[in-house]
């Protein structure tokens, strides 16, 4: 599963003041704090996804109605689940629904894949995949350290666009396949929530045709964020939707917005030969990283290269190139709201974020009421209603509940849906969730930054410990000439307990799944110390960081392997 | 892993000997001793590993006039491990950074002054500018810093504290503003460069879409401004006079030191390899000059200089052989300059610089010798743009002024062709009537792109030339 390039949206428009950015910029913060809040840290050893066999009285209705077991579920009903969207968070819910056996539908009004597919994580891998290539070939000194001799690369516009076209619609083939191959029913249409248990869907202006479900999970995604007095032609005011096309390479484009997907097309556009222009609203750039790994950041991805940046200032209106004229970008200061400066630039793309597409999903048919067009869910992505209840048989995953806006966490947001629908409580540890972002050299993170770690520690007294490497120490990194890196560990020396681990280095989004697993599996840092890691390899960074911790106590009692002879 | 946050480390803040209180002492008397006395304390460059024997600044923590408390984060510095963030022992203000962020340093040398007090911040920052400036150039930053911090002489503290932005104001100064009251648009590597080659991009005029500074406008201006340094070197010279003694005060060459290029220097050496990969071919030619002499003396109170002439000849040449005015880029194909712009060569200080006579062939010879009077005198005034002189289509280079008589000139990339004029000298010759005279003759010897221009062009061309200078009405017309 790629990560996404979802990002909340920076902010309303509305009312940007910066208390409310503040909040926004801690989105991730936010969920996590809400999941954190729901338990306290378990004791060493235990497990961190929940598998209790007892159903939570909450859940009291659908153990009535399920209570006869699989296989007889959808008596009654046209489908025991109905999935709104094939995106990657509905195509992850359905294969596991069917893996369940369960009589599963979904429906897409537009094409399988969703944004994760074809106009996010999918072509932009493509198209990063190329100018990691072309930085490389480019950087005559790195080449040279190499031995290497490479006399002027170059690239065809048309075959980079082609590449990220095409693996998008491999993937996409791949997904629709796998779907039809499961037997999952893949009904086209927007479907609409008619009443608990009951779908609507049908091409815009045709009779829709009614289905019943037991379930319905709503995975509908989001779209490009746009915040109001930004003109998008498509052209040359473009969305990432548009960018990914990579129609033209301008020479200078504005990149509105320094999150994940901001930062992944500065670095697709710098090594293709643009110069960028970043425009952040925050006072730094790339504000929902750890500090210090953002600092890194800007000293490696953005200092060196030819971007410069205007921080604590909005867009307040952006009006596309027209009549010989440039495109126009008049920035306010974020706080006064004073006029600060006008830019003239070639293009501009508006990586605000993400907005929630849940228009016409007929959610007032049922009385829920969306949080600035998100769905409200609960910690188990069942929707909550307008008066606070929970609306049976109804949950929604994905970016349209705006937990944490990444394809595979919609995708484990639906598993564990699933799981609940067969019985299983289940609570997705969104702690053990990683992110990426694929720039060259690439970022990863899992858990908690070092703010929101030393924020928990100090209201639930205890204490934060960090441990680093760098990945100038590392032999492989060292032979492949990329020295430039830093891995994170922040930790409790108590109890040994992962809270949150940051790279930035070669390969970084690869590395970082030791470090999630070892936080959803609820490993501590002086178990997976002992873990042996092949050498020379990039995963010694993280070997060497465990090995860094220092923990207060021993190995914890109850091994779970009893040693084995070979 | 050397993964820690702070470093305690009393060597960076050694104090250095306050300005005031030092005495006959040598070098090694930067001792505890003068501490109380001490008012400057100089920051150095910690070793935060045994194998560290250089570190790069990554940022400075604190901006210079900031006030510091003994235990702050001043600089955070990346060794060959890790970055760490260096603490300050002293209470007091950061006076002056002498080392950049981003730059590198030996261990051990300066990278900043502490001030005791905020009175010493000018103080400071003279010694600072003082000691910096021999190694103002930013790419000099590769090589170490010298770990000897630099002794200042009790002359420095009467002298006023030049502003450390005092050669960046000279070149300034001499370029007037673009347009006054118009903002400035740079494409963000422009600005880069720009900050980097310490270019005033007021000064500069865009090339780019709608009139924009975009990065080869600023290479352009810090070449000009590098070639024409030298020239008017007058005013920070008289600053490194008055406040580095140790600093030599003449610009004389120390033998058997390495010197890093200039940025004209790099530029320069760019395009001489990069000429190697033109395949290249000379053919000279003998030219009486006896008639092109007479008509010189002729119109030379008219304010006509004989490279204008040379230039006009040429160019008119050039209107009935264009292949020789045309230029091959890619390999693949070339072009017929619409224009016949003449480049000459002109030799200043520390470089050359080729400004363009556009339209020679025709522009009339008294415009074109006042053309050239100011083009000559905006090089040396550092002050010409990059139209003026980055798009000749022929160059002429002269040394016939040192009485060299013939040489030979490399090709300039981008351009077909180049003239290397020899001087004029009486030479005793046989006439074809089977008279022994003398004539002043000058030979020539033109270098062309074979890939474009062959042999035959090339003594077409030279015949023609030939034959416009041997009878130079068509000059005056």
């Amino acid at each position: 599963m790629q990560a996404s390039l979802s990002l909340p949206p920076a902010a309303p428009r509305s009312d940007p003041g910066p208390a409310v950015f503040r909040r926004s910029a801690f989105r991730f913060c936010g969920l996590r704090r809400e999941a954190l809040g729901l338990r306290s840290l378990r004791p060493a050893g235990s497990t961190r996804i929940f598998r209790s066999p007892a159903r939570t009285p909450s859940r009291k209705t659908v153990t009535a109605v399920s209570g006869n077991g699989i296989g007889s579920l959808s008596k009654g009903f046209d489908y025991d689940l109905v999935i709104i969207g094939a995106g990657v968070g509905g195509h992850g819910a359905a294969l596991h629904a069917v893996e369940k056996g369960l009589k599963t539908a979904i429906i897409e009004g537009d094409i399988v894949g969703g944004t994760c597919v074809n106009r996010g994580c999918v072509p932009s891998k493509a198209l990063l995949a190329v100018s990691g290539r072309m930085r490389e070939l480019q950087n005559e000194h790195h080449l040279n350290a190499l031995g290497l001799q490479v006399s002027s690369p170059g690239y065809d516009r048309q075959g980079v666009a082609d590449h990220a076209n095409n693996l998008a619609s491999k993937i996409r083939n791949n997904l629709t396949n796998s779907l039809k191959a499961l037997g999952v029913d893949i009904l086209t249409g927007v479907g609409t929530i008619a009443d608990t248990q009951k779908v609507t869907y049908g091409k815009v202006g045709f009779p829709d045709t009614e289905i019943t479900a037991r379930d319905i999970i709503i995975a509908t995604g989001s779209v490009p964020f746009v915040p109001t007095g930004i003109e998008v032609d498509g052209k040359t005011v473009f969305t990432s939707d548009h960018a990914l096309k990579l129609e033209w390479v301008p020479e200078w484009i504005a990149i509105v917005g320094s999150g994940y997907i901001g930062l992944e097309f500065s670095d697709v556009y710098t090594a293709l030969g643009s110069e960028v222009t970043f425009v952040e609203a925050l006072d730094q750039l790339m504000p929902g990283f750890d500090p210090e790994i953002g600092k890194l950041a800007q000293r490696v991805l953005i200092n060196p290269r030819k971007i410069d940046y205007h921080t604590g200032v909005f867009a307040k209106k952006i009006t596309p190139a027209k009549d010989g004229k440039p495109v126009l970008i008049e920035l306010i200061d974020a706080k006064t709201k004073e006029p600060k400066y006008t830019l003239e630039v070639d293009a501009a793309l508006i990586a605000t974020g993400r907005a929630p597409f849940t228009k016409g999903l007929g959610l007032e048919n049922i009385n829920v009421v969306t949080q600035r067009g998100f769905v409200p869910v609960n910690e188990r992505m069942q929707v909550i209603d307008a008066s606070g209840n929970l609306i049976p048989h109804l949950y929604c995953i994905g970016d349209a509940n705006g937990k944490m806006m990444l394809a595979h966490a919609a995708s484990a947001q639906g598993i564990s849906v699933v799981e609940q629908i067969g019985g299983t409580d289940n609570v997705l540890n969104h702690l053990s969730i990683p992110a990426a972002c694929f720039t060259h050299p690439e970022i990863s993170m899992v858990g908690m930054t070092e703010p929101q770690a030393r924020e928990k520690a100090q209201q639930e007294g205890f204490e934060v410990s960090v441990a680093k490497t760098s990945f100038k120490a590392n032999t492989k990194a060292l032979a492949e000439n990329e020295g430039e890196g830093l891995a994170k560990l922040i930790y409790r020396p108590d109890t040994g307990e992962i809270l949150g681990v940051h790279i930035l280095g070669m390969h970084a989004a690869d590395l970082i799944h030791e470090a999630s697993n070892a936080i959803a599996l609820g490993t501590r840092v002086q178990d997976i110390k002992f873990a042996v890691h092949a050498h020379p390899t990039l995963s010694e960074v993280l070997d060497e960081l465990f090995k860094s911790a220092e923990v207060n106590t021993g190995v914890s009692p109850p091994s779970v392997n009893e040693p084995v002879t070979v | 892993m050397a993964g820690v946050g702070q470093l305690h480390l009393g060597t960076p803040f050694l104090p250095s000997a306050s300005i005031r209180g030092r005495s006959s002492g040598g070098g090694g008397s930067r001792r505890l001793t003068t501490r109380i006395q001490a008012k400057i304390r100089e920051i150095f460059m910690p070793a935060l590993s045994s194998t560290m024997t250089e570190g790069k600044i990554v940022s400075w923590v604190r901006a210079e006039g900031d006030k510091l408390s003994k235990g702050e984060s001043v600089v955070v510095v990346e060794s060959d491990k890790a970055d760490m963030d260096v603490e300050t022992f002293y209470d007091g203000y950061l006076a002056a950074i002498m080392v950049e962020e981003g730059d590198v340093a030996a261990v051990g040398s300066a990278i900043a002054l502490l001030a005791e007090t905020e009175d010493e911040i000018p103080l400071a920052k003279s010694q600072a500018s003082s000691s910096s400036s021999p190694a103002a150039s930013p790419r000099a930053a590769e090589t170490p810093v010298p770990p000897s911090p630099s002794e200042t002489a009790p002359e420095a503290v009467s002298s006023p504290p030049p502003s450390p932005k005092s050669s960046q104001a000279a070149v300034s100064s001499t370029h007037p503003a673009s347009e006054s009251g118009r903002r400035i648009v740079a494409t963000p590597y422009a600005k880069k460069l720009a900050k980097d080659l310490k270019v005033e991009l007021g000064s500069v005029a865009g090339s780019g879409p709608m009139g924009r500074i975009v990065a080869k406008d600023v290479e352009a201006a810090a070449a000009v401004a590098a070639a024409a340094a030298p020239v008017s070197s007058v005013p920070p010279k008289s600053i490194s006079d008055s406040a580095a003694v140790k600093a030599p005060a003449s610009p004389a060459i120390q033998l058997g030191t390495v010197v890093p290029f200039t940025t004209m220097q790099g530029a320069v050496s760019k395009n001489m390899v990069e000429s190697l990969s033109v395949p290249t071919f000379r053919v000279g030619y003998t030219i009486t000059t006896d008639a092109l002499d007479s008509l010189y003396k002729k119109i030379k109170s008219k304010g006509v200089t004989m490279t204008a002439l040379l230039a006009k000849a040429t160019a008119l040449a050039l209107t009935k052989h264009p292949v020789v005015n045309s230029s091959c880029r890619d390999g693949k194909s070339f072009t017929y300059n619409s224009s016949i712009n003449i480049a000459v060569a002109v030799a200043i200080d520390g470089g050359l610089i080729t400004p363009v006579l556009q339209d020679a062939d025709k522009v009339d010879i008294y415009s074109l010798s006042r053309k050239w009077k100011e083009l000559v005198d905006k090089a040396r005034a550092k002050q010409l743009q990059p139209h003026e002189y980055n798009n000749g289509t022929f160059t002429l280079s002269n040394l016939g002024m040192f009485g060299v008589d013939r040489f030979d000139a490399i090709l300039p990339p981008g351009t077909g062709a180049i003239m290397a004029v020899g001087a004029s000298q009486p030479s005793v010759v046989a006439t074809k009537d089977g008279r022994i005279g003398v004539k002043s003759q000058m030979q020539v010897n033109v270098t062309a792109d074979h890939r474009v221009i062959y042999g035959a062009d090339l003594a077409a061309f030279l015949q023609t030339l030939a034959k416009i200078i041997e009878d130079p009405k068509e000059l005056t017309l």
